[in-house]
């Protein structure tokens, strides 16, 4: 059963790569979404059991992430058939079947309870998203498209060297059975050499950090979200980030359960953590490149879950609650900031001036996704946050959270100070008409991610309070 | 047989050399091929005959000793270059750097907790004197070739250290990371292609077009 959700969107590359026609084959998109969705909200409700030998499984983490996932990902597939119609010069072939390969390996990284198999599926979203960063074939897209696949093949390279250290961990410390499932190896954490398993989770952190674009590991990122079409940088800063945060909660899992490396590890994510969201408030000033701007934001969101993570105890749930509403602020931003970039032909602030005039719907979606994923009320990014923040008081840890406080404040004046000029104001006179028209196609998927962001800040639904819950209660240390 | 298996992977270390001292490009990618070779052949030298043994040696070779080198060539050959012309750290440097590390390797692991079955042997020092190779080639050389062949060397550092876990790691783990650095070295190749199309060079340091205004 979950074998077969994991490879049926493989059908829909399939489809995608015979069908000859430009303007029929991105529909395949929206329908694989749709199925897609139907699925995942049916094993939310009715959780399939694990497979016989292990390892498939759905738990409440994976259930978040796959949730984020399938969500983003049907709006994308909607924003898809209305933004290739503008793009008809280009073949869309490589596209629409590198969407639905990644699509297929993050449904299986969400339920992977094989490390190995995990890592596998992790590194697949790496190399079938390069070459739609690529889409624009030109020397500024092929440039970030490099130091993507560099940087990032590097980095999974070393959280492979991570795991071969952690299943080194089971053989040294004898009478455990080898093995990298993650279920046994969480039931015999504590008797784990630990000097193995401090190793493995050094490299498991920087390879996963790198792929999730924790500083000073983030370097790609910009380029790539810059250079990428907007639906991609939804699928990269929404659907991967969220991919590679369940790595890391896997490793984090191992962590709390063997107790001694916790403390370690939490202070590691802490500081890499704030490290990622100093360097996004300090880039984040007066940046002129808005799609820039948004992966400096991106880089800002992992920065907060690994200090959530980091903090542990209440923020615990403020992290998983986060990892949906960043996907999904990320989804708003992006695909609204694909449909500027189409109508004024530039990402630049110096042309990019009065969005809310030239495009009503599209500039008030840029401007409610940037106050969402700043933190303000009533959208649910700011319930995640607050969560971290007030856990990290009640902690007694008061200068973490005021640092944090702090570092919000900076983005938030950093950012509106991009995005204000950016929407309001005139449009510059001496600006061309464009051939791109507000249409269904283009501003329904923003709307229908903007409007769960804003029913989230004001109505959690009670199964995915439960979700939460239970996925927080797996990250408790258990010793 | 462990005797056999520590003389190849000093054979391993050496071509590390090979690679760090060597500028024309085919010869490295030879040198790489050789690595991967002896690496798919160690398996079955240390771990008794086994059919799944027999099947990922095979995948092995084929992957790292012809599939791998022949779309690093073909790369090469359409972006017509010959030769690492100016690496950012001369090549006696990265030599002595190289047989700094490979010593380094051999002190650290004295002192890692190894189990005893794996005391004697060089895998875990030739790991990680590999790994440190391809970091050195990755991080000193300018053209993108360059850096896949310095990617591979990594892959095969790792690799070298999988060799203590063939329990731990399923066949169908381990083949899903040989398709995975297959797919991932193909998409280099193409991305070198597009980069000697765009640039007319295939010199990274050119790649610097996007980066923060100040």
């Amino acid at each position: 059963m979950l074998y077969a959700f994991v490879l049926f969107p493989l059908v829909g590359a399939l489809a995608a790569w015979v069908i000859p026609s430009q303007r029929l084959r991105p529909r395949i998109l929206p329908v694989v979404g749709a199925v897609h969705l139907a699925i995942t909200l049916a094993v939310l409700a009715d959780t399939p059991p694990l497979s016989p030998e292990g390892w498939v499984g759905l738990d409440p983490l994976g259930k978040i992430v796959l949730l984020s996932i399938s969500l983003l990902f049907l709006a994308c597939a909607v924003y898809a058939v209305g933004y290739l119609a503008y793009r008809q010069e280009r073949s869309n072939r490589v596209l629409c079947m590198g969407v639905l390969v990644c699509l297929s390996a993050m449904t299986l990284v969400t339920m992977s309870r094989h490390l190995g198999l995990l890592w596998v599926a992790l590194e697949t979203t790496t190399v079938s998203m390069a070459p739609l960063v690529y889409f624009n074939k030109n020397a500024r897209s092929i440039e970030a498209t490099w130091k993507y696949l560099l940087i990032c093949s590097v980095g999974i390279a070393l959280a492979l060297l991570g795991l071969f250290f952690l299943a080194y961990s089971t053989i040294v410390a004898g009478q455990i059975e080898p093995t990298l499932l993650l279920d046994p190896l969480i039931a015999s954490a504590g008797k784990l050499h630990p000097a193995w398993l401090h190793a493995a989770f050094i490299f498991l952190l920087v390879g996963f950090g790198s792929k999730m674009g924790l500083a000073p590991l983030h370097t790609w990122k910009p380029d790539a979200y810059g250079e990428a079409p907007g639906l991609v940088g939804a699928l990269l800063s929404g659907g991967l980030v969220n991919c590679a945060f369940l790595a890391v909660l896997r490793v984090y899992q191992i962590c709390a359960a063997s107790g001694a490396e916790l403390v370690f590890f939490r202070n590691a994510l802490m500081a890499l953590g704030f490290v990622s969201m100093a360097f996004a408030a300090v880039f984040m000033v007066r940046q002129t490149d808005f799609k820039r701007m948004l992966a400096w934001s991106s880089v800002e969101h992992v920065g907060i879950l690994a200090v959530a993570l980091g903090l542990g105890k209440g923020a615990l749930f403020g992290a998983l609650f986060h990892v949906l509403n960043n996907g999904l602020s990320k989804g708003v931003l992006f695909l609204s900031s694909g449909n500027i970039h189409r109508s004024y032909n530039s990402k630049t602030t110096d042309v990019v001036r009065g969005a809310l005039r030239r495009l009503p719907w599209s500039g008030a979606l840029f401007l409610a996704g940037f106050i969402a994923i700043t933190g303000s009320p009533p959208f649910s990014p700011f319930l995640s946050e607050y969560q971290i923040v007030s856990s990290a008081f009640m902690q007694g840890s008061g200068r973490a959270g005021a640092a944090f406080l702090l570092l919000l404040a900076v983005v938030f004046i950093g950012m509106a100070s991009t995005v204000l000029p950016l929407v309001l104001g005139d449009p510059p006179k001496e600006l061309q008409a464009s051939e791109y028209r507000e249409r269904f196609l283009t501003v329904g998927p923003p709307l229908f991610l903007m409007g769960i962001i804003l029913m989230l800040g004001v109505w959690i639904p009670e199964p995915l309070l439960v979700l939460l819950r239970d996925g927080a209660a797996l990250l408790e240390a258990t010793r | 047989m462990n005797s056999l298996a520590d003389q190849l992977l000093v054979l391993v270390m050496l071509i590390n050399f090979v690679v760090l001292g060597s500028s024309r490009l085919a010869f490295c990618i030879q040198a790489v091929a050789a690595q991967g070779v002896i690496l798919g052949l160690l398996p079955g030298i240390i771990h008794p005959f086994s059919w799944h043994l027999a099947g990922i040696t095979a995948c092995i070779l084929l992957a790292k000793g012809l599939i791998i080198p022949w779309l690093i060539n073909d790369a090469t050959r359409k972006a017509q270059i010959k030769r690492e012309v100016e690496p950012f750290v001369g090549y006696v440097t990265t030599l002595l750097l190289g047989a700094v590390f490979t010593a380094m390797a051999f002190v650290f692991a004295e002192r890692l907790p190894l189990a005893p079955a794996h005391k004697d042997l060089l895998v875990v020092p030739a790991s990680i004197a590999t790994l440190l190779t391809g970091f050195l080639v990755l991080t000193t050389r300018r053209k993108a070739i360059s850096q896949v062949i310095g990617y591979l060397v990594l892959e095969n550092g790792i690799f070298i250290f999988g060799l203590l876990l063939t329990e731990a790691m399923p066949v169908m783990v381990e083949a899903g990371v040989l398709l995975d650095l297959l797919v991932g070295i193909f998409v280099m190749g193409i991305v070198i292609n597009q980069i000697s199309h765009e640039f007319s060079t295939i010199d990274t340091s050119l790649l610097s077009a996007l980066k923060e205004e100040s």
